[in-house]
């Protein structure tokens, strides 16, 4: 394979490293001034990178023409699709923030900070390297760029100490989990003589020795760890509720998508022939995340940390998706990927709307009562997000929980889902709460300031999706989940 | 109000295009609009009678709110027009996993009706009717796939003639239970509703009442009983015994309250468990009499709620004691509350007797013991709705500003007199009610009839052999019932 092949493959990296080396540049000139400027490129950035997708995605990728330097990447369909969410879910991201750290409110003073747009790119980059990763070397590339840019953007506000909290936070626990998995990459490399994944695979066939077996803990631990499953969950809330809100709403999104992919990558690709070791691993986070995510909520007094909890309630049915362990179940995790990040940023886009007329953000559920009254167009469409992340029909929300307890209850795993799916119901305890507040109590008219039109467009454009017109997309959603999730399991 | 006009003249229409003894699904459409399970709506004839009850009902709803709702009218609207559709929908849907969504999709717009426009304790109720409901129904979700991946189709009418595995069938009857039995609701998952009823306003409770209840009986008619005939007639005896405490225990109750409100809602829990002992008495006049019950509680129970909103508009007090005597100041309204009252009860020429007297007809086939405890319930029925009766509308003057109330207001008249003629229409004539349907419930008694154990006997358990041996031999009489 020519060296041409392989850059042709990673177009999309290359667009987004070149953008994002240039608009560091103009970020060094321009400085703060040109941060809007710079927004905008980000996410036409993101847009051109996500164009180059389209082809591949259309006609489903697979096979060794995927491999890319000499096997260290792999841009089958699965990786297109994952990059594709997360290059959605950055734009969204990048859209959102200027109207937010062009206030007083926001602790800058001197406006929106130019880096935010230059380190979402570069996150984004090293999330689309974890995606496609085909080498542990690779992973761990990726892993770390994309970690290295989210402490910064946690900490992005220095002049607010609860930013600087939730950037600190995040870096501690965020290095001792890649140390978590490096170390377990190094077991699995003493005992397999390989990095890249067919190589290791190849060595963890028959019997599982011990050393090997305490490999494959340390890499799901670690990745655990940045998916914000159960017990690894810990830092979520905290830096969830420290981190600027639009850096919240990305760690809410790009990044899970791209842990995910990843962990279904290497489950997958590496401990395919392993299945009982990693499945009841899995099995248990997945149960645990539901659970604690669902219990943990319901004493939250602050938005941010509800949606925190919820991430990890959410996060626990993806991983229900990844337990099956077999095609329908890594489709079905795909599809609630995409509408979890639809309603993800939804939610964290209707939190940005609460704002004073000083732009002070709102964050608790003193401040939104009666909301229906005062900002109604607001409230309803936090009632749609609220029910759908309860997966009450007809709302989309619904489709992602039916795909992944569709695909749980054909496996066999009776049980399994009806124990996940009566800790659901604990779940939609506070996302009911959500509409009580707003729609049952008292108006204060607390939340009286303007909003972007932005911010109007994507909240808009995701509870469309997530409304009832979102069935409407599923039948492709499912047929391009249907390749990606095909093309991990041609692994002989 | 003009809208749901339009849909009950659509309905009208409906009724009279269907073709009694056509072919089983009229009106079918289908569209693959959603991966995984298709949009697929058609009616049969019992379909069809709650369809014209939920079209028929909502225009009274509405000008049952005309004035009692003041804030956030629109939005009040919009609720009511948007649970219209998915009851519609619900009693239609020919796919199994579209009937869960619009089962479900129901809680939303109830849990704000409740919520936003209900009394002084609401925020309770909306919680409480909330989660019970939902948890009910996500373990019906984890059947559903069950079925539908032994099956291999979503399908409704296939999976009705679908034998699923006796084993299998225990937990699958079991799964829908948990979801039927919160919504009809049976003692003793039956604690929401009461609050749930006084809580909402009234038009809320005419809907909780009139169709939501109905839901649940529809489940079992359509559901449990054609895809499980085997582990229905095992779990009969359950079916039974909650039934029958729930018929005495919820009478006695009703007879202490001093709210009206819990009242009816405990009146309705006493109801729905004959619909529920009919349900499964597994033959055709049990069958029949379930579904006319449902038909004309949901009728009288409508009714008797928008009475007691009228006169709550007046007073703002759902306490019993606080009225009295108004037959004096109010003749029409007691005309009609003794009618609704009376039609309650099972008096001859009204609906409500047709209804009983069937379904105990039917159970009275399975077991004598059952009949006899439901027979109890329609006499303590007679007990507390004649208590209630007097208490409100005669005795002495005792309130002053009771008896300063005016009698109903054209808008009111508007909203009683077609209940009223429904009701007695059903009582005097019920074949035009019973004709649409009578072609399904034939296929259904063959359907469970060809699954369950020729001895009717072992359905009652826990009885002496002796009382056994009650059962009349009625094979016979069902099918020519079918071939009507």
């Amino acid at each position: 394979m020519d060296f041409a092949t392989s850059f042709a493959l990673i177009t999309p990296e290359l667009i987004l490293t070149a953008a994002g080396l240039v608009l560091l540049l103009v970020t060094a000139w321009g400085g703060d001034k040109a941060a809007k400027g710079i927004t905008y490129a980000a996410a036409l950035t993101f847009f051109a990178a996500g164009l180059t997708l389209v082809p591949g995605l259309h006609s489903g990728a697979v096979g060794p023409e995927t491999l890319a330097f000499g096997g260290l990447l792999k841009i089958d369909s699965f990786a297109l699709f994952s990059k594709a969410l997360i290059y959605l879910a950055a734009i969204g991201c990048l859209l959102v923030a200027p109207s937010f750290f062009n206030s007083e409110a926001a602790g800058t003073e001197q406006g929106m900070r130019a880096e935010y747009s230059v380190l979402v790119l570069f996150a984004a980059l090293g999330m689309s390297v974890m995606v496609s990763a085909n080498d542990f070397m690779s992973l761990y590339l990726g892993l770390e760029l994309n970690s290295l840019a989210a402490y910064v953007l946690a900490s992005i506000l220095r002049a607010d100490t609860r930013s600087a909290e939730a950037g600190l936070k995040y870096f501690v626990l965020g290095a001792l989990a890649s140390g978590i998995l490096l170390y377990g990459i190094s077991l699995l490399y003493g005992f397999t003589g390989g990095t890249d994944f067919a190589g290791v695979r190849a060595g963890l066939t028959g019997e599982l020795g011990t050393g090997a077996l305490f490999g494959l803990i340390f890499v799901m631990a670690g990745l655990a760890f940045k998916i914000a499953a159960v017990p690894f969950h810990m830092w979520t809330p905290d830096v969830y509720e420290g981190a600027p809100t639009p850096v919240t709403a990305f760690f809410a999104t790009a990044p899970k998508v791209a842990a995910v992919a990843l962990t279904a990558r290497v489950v997958f690709e590496v401990f395919g022939a392993q299945v009982e070791a990693w499945q009841q691993i899995v099995m248990f986070t997945a149960l645990a995340s539901i659970v604690f995510g669902a219990l943990g909520a319901i004493g939250q007094e602050n938005l941010k940390r509800l949606l925190a909890y919820s991430s990890i309630n959410n996060i626990g049915f993806i991983l229900l998706g990844l337990a099956v362990a077999n095609e329908a179940g890594a489709a079905s995790m795909l599809i609630y990927l995409f509408i979890y990040v639809a309603m993800s940023l939804g939610s964290f886009t209707a939190l940005l709307m609460l704002r004073s007329d000083s732009g002070d953000l709102y964050e608790t559920f003193g401040d939104i009562s009666g909301l229906a009254v005062t900002r109604p167009a607001i409230a309803w469409g936090l009632l749609l997000l609220m029910f759908s992340l309860a997966g009450i029909p007809p709302l989309l929300g619904f489709y992602s929980k039916f795909v992944v307890f569709q695909a749980t209850v054909e496996a066999g795993l009776v049980a399994f889902a009806a124990i996940a799916i009566a800790a659901s119901v604990i779940g939609a305890f506070y996302y009911i709460k959500f509409v009580k507040v707003m729609f049952f109590d008292e108006p204060t008219d607390l939340v009286t300031g303007k909003s972007g039109t932005a911010h109007w467009a994507i909240l808009f454009l995701t509870a469309a999706i997530i409304s009832p017109l979102g069935y409407l997309l599923t039948p492709s959603l499912s047929d391009l989940a249907g390749k990606a999730a095909g093309a991990l399991f041609l692994v002989p | 109000m003009i809208a749901t006009l339009a849909t009950f003249g659509l309905g009208v229409m409906l009724w009279s295009g269907y073709e009694i003894g056509g072919a089983q699904w009229q009106f079918t459409e289908r569209a693959e609009l959603v991966a995984g399970f298709s949009y697929a709506l058609g009616i049969d004839g019992i379909a069809l009678l709650l369809i014209m009850l939920s079209v028929f009902l909502m225009p009274i709803c509405i000008l049952a709110s005309w004035g009692a709702i003041t804030k956030r009218v629109g939005e009040y609207m919009a609720a009511f027009l948007f649970m219209e559709t998915l009851m519609i929908g619900t009693f239609a849907a020919q796919d199994i996993f579209l009937f869960y969504v619009f089962f479900e999709a129901g809680l939303i717009p109830m849990y704000l009706i409740i919520g936003v426009w209900g009394g002084d304790n609401r925020i309770y109720a909306s919680y409480k009717f909330f989660l019970y409901t939902l948890f009910g129904s996500v373990l019906m979700l984890i059947a559903m796939f069950w079925m539908v991946a032994k099956a291999d189709t979503s399908d409704i009418p296939t999976l009705m003639q679908y034998d699923f595995p006796a084993g299998a069938q225990t937990w699958l009857w079991l799964a829908f239970f948990a979801s039927f039995a919160v919504k009809v609701p049976m003692w003793p998952f039956h604690t929401w509703l009461p609050d749930a009823h006084v809580q909402a306003p009234t038009a809320g409770s005419v809907i909780l009442a009139g169709v939501l209840l109905k839901l649940g009986g529809y489940g079992f008619l359509r559901f449990s009983l054609p895809m499980f005939p085997q582990a229905s007639a095992d779990f009969a005896w359950l079916v039974f015994a909650l039934s029958m405490v729930a018929v005495v225990y919820t009478s006695l109750v009703a007879l202490v309250q001093h709210d009206m409100k819990k009242l009816i809602a405990y009146s309705s829990v006493a109801h729905m468990a004959i619909v529920t002992v009919g349900l499964f008495s597994f033959n055709v006049q049990g069958l029949e009499g379930s579904m006319i019950i449902m038909l004309s509680h949901g009728l009288v129970s409508g009714a008797l709620f928008l009475c007691v909103g009228v006169i709550y508009d007046r007073l703002h007090t759902r306490e019993i004691d606080r009225y009295g005597a108004l037959s004096n100041n109010m003749p029409y309204y007691a005309l009609f509350f003794l009618l609704f009252t009376m039609a309650s009860i099972g008096l001859p020429g009204t609906s409500g007797f047709v209804g009983e007297f069937l379904s105990l007809a039917g159970i009275y086939q399975v077991s004598t013991t059952v009949a006899l405890i439901c027979t109890t319930g329609i006499i303590l029925g007679a007990a507390y709705m004649l208590y209630l009766y007097r208490r409100v509308a005669f005795g002495p003057e005792k309130n002053e500003d009771a008896q300063a109330m005016v009698d109903i207001t054209p808008r009111e008249w508007a909203m009683m007199v077609p209940i009223a003629a429904v009701v007695m229409w059903m009582g005097v004539y019920p074949e035009s009610f019973l004709a649409p349907m009578r072609a399904d419930i034939a296929v259904l008694d063959a359907r469970i009839a060809s699954a369950t154990p020729a001895s009717d006997s072992q359905l009652v358990v826990g009885k002496p052999k002796a009382e056994a041996a009650n059962v009349v031999p009625y094979v016979e009489s069902h099918t020519e019932e079918g071939a009507h």
